[in-house]
């Protein structure tokens, strides 16, 4: 009896353990290498997954770097950033800035061989703006005509101001001017779908095998949350430009899971650094190492609608003069990032971000300025004020507040309570405007214009987290945006800012830079400020 | 045996849907919701979107319709992963994270019972210490401290085994994860099988077996081994469990696409169905491993019977 059942153990352990080896020997197919047979591939690195191939249901960052590589909208950018002609090869706006008339290139292809026409940017643009859809960025499609009626529900996507006036030649007519609407329509979300791959397919059409793409590369391979992989598009019209055939995005969440690859020789690009060894990267990889600036800001916006900031300009005046940025910066984040005393970051063409008044003063002076404001604002040693500072769970979040709440103490007696919430439950919470005072947050650009930014702290936007509201604010902003002259508008969006910072609805504390560690073999890569780095713009340095 | 295994199985389904329905309560309690994000959506294109998942309809009509795909095998669409289902996701994750914890699991019981049992045959020798020791270490450091030192040390430093995973077949790649995942495995094991094993050493079959001139190999194989082993039998279920939820870090330290990964970030995201699906998933796994390690048990011992 002993022996049969030890027996039996002894099958059990055998047989499991070949169940083991079974699916190892299964999982372990021989290893393929596509890219060994077409030169090196290119592998980079995604701090998040894609959440989609479909351009219109895409709204990540890391979606949208994907799709610039396999997608092409009417515009495109330069390896510098600049705008230039993509699916289109020229196009001209009429006089009052209303009408917009694209050629398409003759040789613009999908990656099945079809021709790209007019009348695959009319679908994608209906598409786009069909409630049906339900697309993340169809506010992209919002400056053109109907476009706000037919997201409502109250038009048919067909009464939608684009149409194809010949097979090549299309026509987008806007509902009011938009300076920078021709910035939109480089924009992933304005790519255009393969509208038979879309009615075949259904949801599955951005499948590998069965999503078609316009880009410089397509879709060949793709696990959901840990790899993309694209080839070189043939069909693409400037396809004999590009130099790497093979491109491999590996999806890494932790900076320091990117940069381990990155020193094994398993990533040409990380598009993340870990911030706590960030002087060491800087030491051993200086030559690797991209930091740039780019358009978006770190900020602290207040709650204007409840105590104690509601009203109080001069106790918002007084913390954000209490902040020593330049510590911010050289301390704490300590990754090149620089001090910001506007909402609207440098680097926009045309426009000259005012900053605010305390910016030129010595560090005395804006101490002794914001005491001055403190005290006007009815506080003191004696009776200090008590405010809660939100941030959202995050190492650099967390010691940014602490070096602020101490700030405010030293200058000013404030007492700081520091509150860490999870990031939806800060989002909540900020967009609720009820138990919030002041709040950690951030926002980037999406086009190189002032109006991304200004736009957020109109009274009705939806990302106004402060509940600013001003009716000169508004107005100005109103003005810019029908305004055509550039000259004018940029005034106009340089005096809305003015207004803004003088109320201290929230307080600018630095603008983010980008941070790539870029292997010494690549060639091409160049900083932008939106950020962008298409893969068809780098190479490989002849090895020797 | 049969109608017991099926007596089990039935009986589960009832704490399954007990758990869809508590997890189903809990995400939706849980402040926000799947498309919020810094950047706020236009109130018309949010409610496009609202409808378009069925977020807009009250909360017992969507519990209602999510509990009748389940019932047909459809978990619904993941709302961060937008290019997938659920079922898909579930289906690419699970066999990678069953590999894994398989793997680390039988590495842990190979090498823990094999460490533990040298440690209990010389108790307080240097053997003993030695293993004592190094389990300890084991059980303390946590698994984020242990699975980026060992990939700077063999990925990085000596550049002997590749540090991430990328979807590639080569066996290569399993070996770290596999072994950062069974380290505090095989330490806890360890630890057990000394433990019981001398226990078991020092009871008195035991010495009336060895007072009748049983050779050691033996009187271990056939007299103390069974016994002994037990208590790691009865820990194998929760370390199953441990293993396949508790491998997060080792898939986001090697960026390892598996359910753990899939669970934590759904979570973050608030990807209702996401984190639903796999509710379902690791509860039904443990459910199942839970029934294992009762018929292995019966299997051991033969004092106990199958009711």
């Amino acid at each position: 009896m002993t022996a049969t059942r030890s027996r039996s153990f002894f099958v059990f352990a055998v047989v499991l353990a070949a169940i083991a080896v079974g699916v190892l020997l299964l999982y372990v197919s021989p290893e393929e290498d596509p890219g060994a047979a077409a030169g090196r591939a290119l592998h980079r690195g995604l701090g998040s997954a894609p959440d989609s191939f479909d351009p219109h249901k895409a709204r990540s960052v890391q979606a949208a770097t994907v799709l610039r590589d396999i997608g092409e909208a009417l515009l495109t950018h330069t390896p510098g950033g600049e705008l230039t002609g993509g699916a289109a090869e020229v196009w001209s706006v009429s006089d009052d800035g209303l009408v917009y008339r694209f050629r398409l290139r003759e040789t613009a292809r999908w990656s099945n061989g079809e021709p790209v026409t007019a009348a695959d940017f009319v679908y994608s643009f209906r598409r786009l703006v069909d409630p049906a859809t339900a697309a993340f960025y169809a506010k992209s499609a919002i400056p053109i005509a109907n476009a706000a009626a037919i997201l409502a529900g109250e038009l048919p996507p067909a009464a939608l101001g684009v149409r194809a006036v010949k097979a090549r030649e299309l026509e987008i007519r806007l509902a009011r001017a938009t300076p920078y609407f021709l910035s939109l329509l480089a924009h992933a979300s304005t790519q255009p779908v393969y509208s038979q791959g879309v009615e075949r397919h259904g949801d599955a059409f951005t499948r590998p095998g069965q999503l078609v793409t316009n880009g410089p590369y397509r879709l060949l391979r793709a696990a959901a949350a840990s790899l993309v992989v694209i080839e070189r598009n043939p069909y693409y019209w400037n396809a004999s430009a590009t130099a790497i055939a093979e491109v491999h995005y590996h999806v890494l969440i932790q900076p320091a899971a990117q940069y381990n690859r990155f020193r094994a020789g398993e990533l040409d690009i990380a598009d993340s650094v870990p911030t706590e060894s960030f002087a060491s990267i800087q030491a051993r990889f200086p030559d690797e190492l991209k930091v740039a600036p780019r358009l978006a800001v770190y900020y602290y916006g207040f709650n204007l609608t409840r105590p104690p900031f509601a009203g109080n300009r001069d106790l918002r005046a007084a913390l954000s003069m209490a902040i020593d940025r330049d510590v911010l910066v050289e301390r704490i984040t300590g990754r090149g990032e620089v001090p910001a005393y506007s909402l609207v970051p440098p680097g926009i063409p045309g426009y000259v971000p005012p900053t605010l008044p305390s910016a030129e003063l010595t560090r005395e002076d804006r101490l002794a300025r914001a005491r001055r404001h403190y005290r006007a604002a009815g506080y003191s040693k004696e009776q200090p004020a008590r405010i809660e500072l939100r941030y959202n769970s995050s190492d650099t979040h967390q010691r940014i507040a602490e070096a602020v709440q101490v700030m405010w103490r030293d200058a000013l007696g404030v007492a700081t309570e520091l509150i860490n919430e999870e990031f939806q439950v800060l989002l909540a919470n900020m967009r609720a405007r009820e138990v919030t005072q002041v709040f950690r947050s951030s926002w980037s650009g999406e086009y190189p214009d002032a109006h991304t930014f200004l736009s957020i702290q109109e009274s009705a936007d939806a990302s106004n987290l402060t509940g600013f509201s001003s009716a000169e604010y508004d107005g100005l902003m109103q003005r810019a945006a029908a305004q055509t002259d550039p000259d004018i508008r940029r005034r106009l969006l340089e005096q809305a800012e003015r207004v803004l910072l003088a109320e201290h609805p929230l307080i600018p504390l630095y603008y983010y830079v980008s941070k790539y560690l870029v292997s010494r073999d690549i060639e091409g890569w160049q900083d932008t400020i939106l950020d962008y780095h298409y893969s068809h713009h780098l190479s490989f340095r002849p090895s020797g | 045996m049969l109608s017991y295994v099926l007596r089990r199985l039935l009986a589960a389904i009832p704490t399954l849907l007990l758990v869809v329905l508590g997890a189903f309560l809990l995400i939706r309690a849980a402040p926000g919701g799947p498309f919020d994000e810094q950047r706020v959506l236009p109130p018309e294109v949010e409610a496009n979107i609202l409808a378009a998942y069925h977020l807009d309809e009250p909360l017992p009509k969507q519990f209602l319709r999510y509990l009748g795909g389940v019932v047909s095998g459809d978990f619904g669409p993941s709302y961060r992963y937008r290019d997938y289902t659920v079922a898909e996701l579930i289906a690419g994750a699970l066999p990678l994270s069953l590999l894994l914890g398989g793997l680390a699991l039988l590495l842990a019981l190979a090498a823990g019972i094999s460490a533990g049992t040298a440690a209990a045959l010389k108790p307080d020798t240097l053997v003993d210490r030695l293993v004592m020791a190094v389990s300890m270490i084991g059980i303390s450091v946590p698994v984020f401290v242990m699975a980026p030192l060992l990939v700077l040390a063999f990925g990085v430093w000596l550049k002997w085994l590749p540090v991430g995973w990328s979807g590639s077949g080569d066996w290569r790649r399993l070996v770290l994860p596999v072994v950062a995942l069974a380290l505090p495995q095989i330490a806890y094991i360890a630890r057990l099988t000394r433990a019981s094993l001398i226990e078991v050493l020092g009871s008195d079959y035991i010495r009336t077996a060895r007072a009748q001139g049983l050779p050691p190999p033996t009187l271990l194989r056939v007299h103390a081994a069974r016994p002994a082993l037990l208590p790691v039998l009865s820990y194998l279920g929760p370390a199953s469990a441990l293993v396949l939820t508790g491998s997060v870090v080792i898939e986001q330290v090697f960026g390892i696409p598996g359910l753990g990964q899939f669970f934590v970030n759904g979570a973050l995201n608030r990807d209702y169905t996401l984190v639903l699906g796999i509710v379902v998933c690791y509860a039904a796994l443990i459910v199942l491993l839970n029934l294992a390690v009762d018929i292995l048990y019966a299997v051991l011992d033969p004092r106990i019977r199958l009711p």
